[in-house]
């Protein structure tokens, strides 16, 4: 947990390792507050847990290590949410749950308990979500922390990567209930604007979604797909990607394709990490921090 | 297999001219997990194109973000992408249906010459 002090030294520290993201026009409110409502999650993404290859070879123990690493956070966070690809896809249903009950045993590590899961495509789209749900329950739902409204939107369920009808529908209907001054916070996989079509790193009914959002002031997006940190605007809406558990690829529109960067024996975990998000007073506005995965 | 015409861009003016058509650049694309062939396609600027894409295993998708094409490729069906190139360049497509661990490499380019 912050208080304003650490959050202004946070703020002001460069080198990328943490990001404000306070809300435009909220900034004041957020240092005044009381800190009542003041909280810590982690963000973990993009595990692709059963993946064997040269950009990792050391894959077996990733997952491991991050469990590892998370618990030793000298702050526990108050939830941790995966946003997708728990696992790396196959075509049988039958390892598909088996890399989704062996993800699910590693992280039965995590000292904190209180897990929110999303699936990415390589959970997902092979099968629309069905071994995910299974396992892990809805691929899109909404909660309530700390006075902030948490809504998940599965972009991946669907091969082609859209949202749908159905979940539009639902999400207008939840922000129906959500009073448009509440900070919201989304998780979702695949970023939900056209960062790089041509990677396929887009949703292909995002601006829909992004629309629907905009019916309120205070919306953020935690995702991850493009494993690496990246920041991004949309009007109000700040995005944020989160770094992989498992190989890093290439900056957007870097390389001619998206294919992972080359593993370092030197440094095995290059590119791997993780956050933490703290949500500092009510309105809401969230500081980022950026963990490398290192060897403990 | 039934044949699916898809006009992404269909230019058509010569009848009312009576002017010789112009050639058409056909090619054909064969579309399974994970590559599309041929995965480099050359065309030359200003002339219409005919593209017969068959899918053999997977409902792929085919997405040419630079041109405004995309198109749902039914497994094992032909699908027909018509346009004309106006402007020269490099432009990727990709499968943009997951369709399994290697879908991430599935794309190829066009070469767009004057």
């Amino acid at each position: 947990m912050i208080d304003r002090r650490e959050f202004l030294r946070l703020t002001t520290l460069g080198g990328g390792a943490v990001f404000a993201s306070a809300l435009t026009g909220c900034a004041g409110s957020m240092m005044g507050g009381s800190g009542r409502d003041d909280f810590m999650f982690v963000q973990l993404s993009d595990a692709h847990w059963g993946y064997k290859g040269p950009a990792n070879p050391e894959s077996q123990n990733t997952l491991r290590e991050a469990v590892a690493a998370v618990n030793a956070l000298p702050t526990q966070p108050e939830f941790i949410v995966f946003t997708g690809d728990l696992t790396h896809s196959t075509d049988d249903p039958v390892e598909r749950r088996r890399r989704l009950k062996e993800f699910r045993d590693i992280i039965g590590g995590l000292s904190v308990q209180t897990i929110h899961f999303m699936p990415g495509e390589h959970d997902a789209s092979l099968d629309r979500g069905a071994a995910f749900q299974e396992l892990f329950g809805p691929t899109h739902y909404r909660f309530e922390h700390r006075g902030v409204q948490f809504i998940a939107i599965d972009n991946v369920s669907d091969p082609g990567a859209s949202v749908g009808e159905e979940q539009i529908a639902w999400l207008q209907g939840e922000l129906a209930r959500i009073d448009t001054n509440t900070p919201i916070v989304v998780f979702t996989h695949r970023p939900l604007f056209d960062l790089v079509p041509k990677w396929d790193w887009a949703t292909r009914d995002g601006s829909r979604v992004i629309t629907a959002l905009q019916s309120h002031r205070n919306v953020t997006v935690f995702y991850g797909h493009i494993h690496q940190e990246h920041h991004f605007r949309t009007g109000d809406i700040a995005h944020h990607a989160a770094k992989s558990l498992i190989f890093p690829l290439p900056a957007p529109d870097s390389a001619p394709t998206r294919a992972p960067l080359p593993w370092d024996p030197a440094q095995p975990n290059k590119g791997l990490g993780y956050r933490s998000v703290d949500a500092a007073g009510m309105p809401a506005a969230f500081a980022l921090r950026e963990y490398p995965l290192v060897r403990t | 297999m039934r044949r699916t015409l898809v006009a992404a861009a269909l230019i058509s003016t010569l009848a009312m001219a009576g002017a010789e058509p112009p050639p058409v650049q056909r090619v054909d694309v064969v579309a399974k997990r994970y590559s599309f062939t041929p995965a480099e396609i050359v065309l030359k600027r200003g002339v219409p194109v005919e593209l017969d894409i068959t899918a053999l295993d997977f409902t792929h998708g085919f997405k040419v973000p630079d041109l405004d094409i995309r198109v749902d490729l039914v497994q094992g069906q032909v699908t027909r992408v018509t346009f004309t190139p106006d402007k020269a360049g490099r432009f990727d497509f990709l499968c943009d249906n997951f369709c399994g661990a290697g879908h991430e490499e599935m794309g190829g380019h066009f070469v767009v010459r004057d």
